[in-house]
């Protein structure tokens, strides 16, 4: 039986530049915060980020690691929209992929199931078939004839996740509202890995989830178990945390300038993370 | 009873709903999930409505749940998608800039979508919920800068963009009204030109017009948006949206 726990470091080890790399959760909820840190600590560069987006991608783009963004939205939730990101497309510094954010289910789909589209009304008429080069239509075979949208299949070279528990071999449980779709990120992707609250033995899992209709993450999904208490801060890990509002402000606020960003920079992210979950605790 | 021009907009709102029956009524803003609530809580008790998270919920209250939330359903977001592309959904959004014929942009501004001079929302479900569902919009600022001539970038289908995209965009459009803080706008002339349907009390037909970038459709008689009943009001002030927050989004 193989463990798969892994450091945050050595996650980082096995990405590359230029890889397209997926990442669980939505706006500012249940991100792998402590695996995207750890992203911006290292020399990776030109990345192209897949995100319900939050700040996972306006971290990587204030530290200037994002070649791409393939989004529908990049929020903060009580704030509408991530300043880091905003900041990143004004200047032009990063290429921009737009989706909807129910077509964009449907490449990870599609990528999931290893075909080459799946088919949707969702783009018709709008700009998305204009400003996204990869979206293409096609023509029903059936008798309708309808002409439809082509969603294609939004590969992966890796996925991040963040869980509420897990085994050591990567079975896992979300605890929260909603696992949004961190399984298609798992499905989609060719490396996958998971950060987690707390490891657990296999046989405690149901117990910690309540129910197995909590269990929606197997082993066969996950390369790589990162523990880490603390490590979707600070967005959202309902019931284990809400999200850190006031910790939240001051990261949108380091958006404002240069030197801004380059004290929070200093002192949240230039740490290892042990220190950074420490600091959060004494705040 | 003297009533402020956000209950006006909050009953303009419920009115959306009205006839929708069974189906998720899907209001996004402040006056919107007010508006949405009130239609339940009156005329049509039929709809669905969500907690803004992953569950469908009974209760009238638009922000808070003293009591506990009462659970219908379970709808976490990929169930959100079947609602949306089986068309069992009204969804009421916001837009920064709308055109005549309805086409919608919250993504981004400026002419240069590489670098644009404001980046909005980007794309959310705009595309998706504009083909397949009944769509109205909320404007709570009413102006030249959000109904324009030509918008920047088409997020939300509008009328003339769908016929051209070709049968399979227009097959499930339904696009219903604009509400604003100082009137109700429809769709509903031979064009698909956008037409004013009612005025809020006290907006003059110019008043609108000169807040609208392009030209009306404007009939000779138009009405008057229709005042809450007293029993609404008491629903609006007492049960769904006691901290007022309404009057924070039009002022009065």
């Amino acid at each position: 039986m193989s463990d798969k726990r892994l450091t945050e470091e050595e996650v980082v080890a096995e990405l590359h530049s230029g890889m397209t790399i997926g990442i669980g959760g939505w706006g500012s909820r249940r991100k792998p915060m402590s695996l995207i840190r750890a992203i911006a600590r290292s020399g990776l560069r030109d990345l192209t980020l897949v995100s319900y987006g939050g700040p996972d991608v306006g971290v990587l783009c204030a530290t200037g690691q994002v070649k791409r963004v393939v989004y529908a939205f990049v929020s903060l939730d009580t704030i509408a929209l991530d300043p880091h990101f905003r900041s990143a497309r004004q200047a032009g510094a990063v290429e921009d992929e737009p989706w909807d954010e129910g077509l964009f289910l449907l490449g990870l789909q599609a990528a999931a199931w290893r075909v080459p589209f799946l088919p949707s009304r969702v783009g018709l008429g709008s700009d998305l078939l204009r400003l996204n080069p990869r979206l293409a239509t096609v023509r029903s075979p059936f008798g309708d004839g309808e002409e439809l949208v082509a969603a294609p299949a939004l590969e992966l070279d890796a996925a991040l996740c963040h869980l509420d528990r897990a085994d050591s071999r990567g079975n896992a449980c979300f605890l929260g509202p909603d696992l949004y779709f961190d399984d298609l990120f798992l499905r989609a992707a060719g490396r996958r890995y998971i950060s987690t609250e707390k490891v657990v033995p296999t046989a405690g899992l149901l117990e910690e989830a309540g129910t197995e209709q909590r269990l929606r993450i197997h082993r066969g999904l996950v390369d790589g178990v990162v523990e880490r208490p603390g490590g979707a801060h600070f967005t959202d890990c309902r019931p284990d945390y809400e999200r850190d509002e006031a910790f939240q402000k001051d990261y949108g606020a380091a958006a404002s300038s240069a030197e801004a960003w380059a004290g929070f920079r200093a002192e949240w992210i230039d740490r290892t993370e042990d220190e950074y979950q420490a600091r959060v605790a004494a705040r | 009873m003297t009533v402020s021009r956000a209950e006006v907009c909050v009953t303009a709102i419920a009115e959306c709903f009205r006839g929708d029956g069974e189906i998720l009524a899907n209001p996004i803003g402040t006056i919107p999930m007010i508006g949405g609530r009130l239609a339940r809580a009156s005329f049509e008790p039929d709809l669905l409505m969500t907690d803004g998270e992953a569950c469908l919920i009974s209760d009238h209250a638009a922000f808070a749940w003293p009591e506990g939330r009462v659970i219908e359903a379970y709808n976490p977001y990929r169930a959100m998608f079947d609602l949306v592309w089986s068309g069992r959904r009204h969804v009421i959004m916001g837009a920064s800039q709308i055109d005549r014929f309805g086409n919608q942009n919250f993504a981004a501004i400026g002419s240069d979508y590489s670098r644009p001079k404001a980046q909005l929302l980007g794309f959310r479900g705009a595309p998706g919920n504009s083909v397949n569902d009944a769509t109205s919009y909320w404007v709570p600022n009413h102006s030249p800068r959000v109904f324009v001539e030509s918008v920047d970038v088409v997020t939300g289908v509008g009328w003339d963009r769908a016929a051209a995209a070709g049968p399979a965009a227009t097959r499930y459009m339904d696009l219903r009204r604009v509400v604003t803080n100082l009137a109700v706008l429809d769709w509903e002339t031979p064009g698909h030109h956008m037409r004013l349907r009612s005025l809020h009390p006290g907006v003059s037909a110019k008043e609108v017009q000169d807040a609208t970038g392009f030209e009306l459709v404007i009939p000779d008689q138009v009405a008057a948006s229709r005042l809450p009943t007293d029993e609404e009001l008491d629903l609006i002030r007492r049960v769904i949206d006691p901290t007022a927050l309404r009057e924070r989004e039009v002022p009065a």
